[in-house]
């Protein structure tokens, strides 16, 4: 599980002339285990798909290089990267049914044809398509493409697989049973994959680790898990998590026993210093002034609290959101309970120390989550 | 459509009829005039009735003018033959040339790209006749002049414009992660070329030969200047009726009906592809 299955190193992607063109890939460090699931998740024009185009080799790479096996590839052609990929626009060959543009994907390998029926047969049954296998890519919904796309790619037996917003136009209930079902394929048979998404459900269902991108720069590479509890910096954190983290700056001041944090409007969150580690502390009072970061799942109403007041309250069948007036911004809590608060209503919001992010002022780089250095 | 009442549809019956009747009525025309002699045709006032005569075609085809000054020796069969030569060479080379030109342009942006092909769209825009002086000096210079060679080099002109922008435009409405997906399964991108690229933009290849071999066939003052009469299509050919004791009219009638009928028999065979490449090339030109 160790080996190195990709190694992308100090990779740049220019659209035009180098270092006068469109920098789509800034200096990209990224290491992919045999085995393992990755996402690049970023929103439109982060630099994901370049990402993905450049190692299977469609996209120049304008500086650095990327390994595979232990071997240089980026000025090889696609056709000796052994990668297979699904496209985000499908892109299956109109003359061929969808079992011929399954099928085919197969050809170079020379399996024989009962092997190749069965491979065929088994991917249709996963992905459902087994009804439309003898109908032409123009004949079926988009969703459908999607899913013949997908079978092209997952039925090879290849080093890589890049997977372009694979499950971008599936209805919600198809797209959480092939999550499972694809995840489930993947790691059966041991194949590593890449996939692309501005979906974090997708990248955190199927991935076991995410590489979180924005204007072509990596932000994160880490655990979902980690990823969401320990943000690198102040994208991350607010990309990452639905509904987002609250985020609000604050002036920092300390004396003896307390912390305070001074918000917007006069709003003053003050603790005591024991709620914070000692080196904690010590990284926090280098600083005057901070971005404090809480998930709406974290924040507390308590009596006695912090005052807000109810701007909207929503049942969302599961859970409860409510978004309130706080400290000139907007503060969200999530709640499990159906809670039915009266708009303009006033509350007390309690922040607990141990689900504060604190993130740099100025470079919005994590200082600190909870008790721990960033 | 369905609301269209019977009166809206007889008027539409009759304006249409009318139109095909305005550009079909000259070719209808010259259909009768190829089986009249010269006395039937020059008649005033004209008139449909009148006995049939195979003599125009028999003229031609056994290269055998019969005028009031007596037997011209008149080579049309041998014109004819030229034209589908020179237009099907052409037509095959400039597909040769063209469409790995027009696949290039339309999948690698490169500098200067659109300015070269642009260049080569111009070709078109020049008139014939602003070329021909130098070209007259070179190709007697080179030695080209009276060959089939010069000739097929010189409708190049022609052909090889349209059909790299006819041919350009198609290529450019395939997705090329169509062919990527192809490459990725373990194929060169010669291989993608032929087997994916060239398949899919076949129509619109179909569409620019065609329009490029009809472009070539009546084409008329390059093979007038540039060839002497044994290499002339039948466009020049037909001068040859215009005769020291009058013109022809019936056998170049006739002509015309030999000559257009190749034109007319592609064209119809492939008027579907034909109005899909010219739309296509119009709005993507």
């Amino acid at each position: 599980m160790s080996e190195t299955a990709l190694f992308i190193k100090g990779v740049d992607k220019f659209y035009g002339p180098i270092d006068h063109g469109v920098h789509a890939v800034k200096q990209l460090n990224m290491d992919v285990k045999k085995g393992e699931i990755i996402a690049l998740l970023g929103s439109s024009g982060c630099g994901k798909t370049s990402t993905l185009r450049m190692v299977a080799g469609f996209e120049a790479v304008s500086r650095g290089t990327i390994s595979m096996k232990g071997r240089e590839v980026q000025t090889f052609a696609p056709v000796k990267r052994n990668v297979a990929m699904a496209f985000e626009g499908y892109s299956l060959y109109p003359p061929l049914t969808v079992r011929e543009n399954i099928a085919f994907a197969l050809k170079a390998s020379r399996l024989s044809q009962s092997v190749v029926d069965e491979k065929v047969a088994s991917i249709a049954k996963l992905l459902e398509i087994e009804d439309i296998m003898g109908r032409y890519p123009s004949s079926i919904s988009g969703g459908q493409q999607q899913r013949a796309s997908l079978g092209r790619a997952l039925i090879r037996d290849a080093d890589l697989h890049l997977l372009d917003e694979p499950m971008g136009q599936l209805e919600p209930q198809l797209r959480a049973l092939l999550r499972g079902r694809i995840k489930h394929f993947i790691k059966e048979r041991g194949l590593t994959a890449i996939l692309v998404t501005h979906d974090q459900t997708e990248a955190n269902a199927l991935a076991d680790r995410i590489a979180v991108m924005e204007g072509g720069v990596l932000q994160q590479f880490d655990t979902p898990q980690m990823i969401k509890e320990r943000p690198a910096n102040l994208f991350t954190g607010t990309f990452v998590g639905e509904p987002p983290m609250n985020v609000f700056s604050a002036g920092i001041s300390g004396s003896g026993d307390t912390v305070s944090f001074g918000l917007n409007d006069g709003v003053k969150l003050d603790y005591k210093a024991s709620d914070f580690s000692h080196e904690v502390r010590a990284e926090l009072m280098k600083r005057s002034k901070v971005v404090l970061g809480i998930r709406p799942y974290a924040v507390r109403r308590s009596e006695g609290g912090v005052g807000a007041k109810v701007a909207v309250n929503q049942w969302l069948g599961d859970q409860t959101h409510i978004a309130t007036d706080f400290a000139g911004g907007t503060m969200v809590l999530v709640e499990h309970d159906r809670t039915n608060l009266a708009i303009g209503e006033n509350v007390g919001i309690r922040l607990d120390p141990s689900s504060l992010h604190v993130f740099d002022g100025d470079s919005g780089k994590a200082i600190s989550h909870g008790q721990e250095l960033a | 459509m369905e609301t269209t009442s019977t009166l809206e549809k007889t008027l539409r019956l009759i304006a249409l009829s009318l139109v095909v009747i305005f550009f079909m009525f000259p070719i209808f025309w010259i259909f009768l005039m190829s089986f009249q002699t010269n006395e039937t045709i020059l008649a005033i006032p004209p008139s449909v009735i009148f006995t049939p005569t195979l003599s125009n075609y028999a003229a031609l085809i056994t290269g055998k003018l019969t005028t009031a000054a007596g037997t011209l020796d008149i080579a049309f069969m041998r014109n004819l033959g030229n034209s589908i030569f020179l237009s099907v060479t052409s037509v095959a080379l400039a597909l040769v040339l063209g469409v790995p030109a027009a696949y290039a342009f339309a999948r690698h942006k490169f500098k200067g790209s659109e300015d070269i092909a642009f260049t080569l769209l111009s070709f078109r825009f020049a008139p014939p006749l602003l070329v021909l002086l130098p070209l007259t000096q070179y190709f007697q210079w080179l030695g080209l002049s009276d060959t089939y060679f010069g000739l097929i080099w010189v409708y190049q002109l022609i052909c090889l414009p349209l059909i790299l922008w006819i041919v350009r435009g198609y290529f450019e409405d395939i997705s090329a992660d169509v062919e990527y997906a192809y490459r990725i399964a373990g194929h060169s991108w010669f291989a993608t070329f032929r087997k994916i690229a060239l398949p899919l933009a076949g129509p619109g290849i179909a569409a620019a030969g065609l329009l490029a071999f009809i472009f070539a066939w009546n084409n008329f003052v390059f093979a007038l200047v540039l060839a002497s009469a044994d290499k002339q299509p039948v466009t020049v050919g037909a001068l040859a009726f215009v005769t020291s004791s009058g013109i022809q009219y019936g056998q170049i009638a006739s002509a015309i009906v030999l000559s257009v009928t190749p034109t007319l028999a592609l064209a119809l065979y492939a008027q579907r592809y034909l109005v899909e490449g010219l739309s296509l090339g119009a709005v993507k030109g």
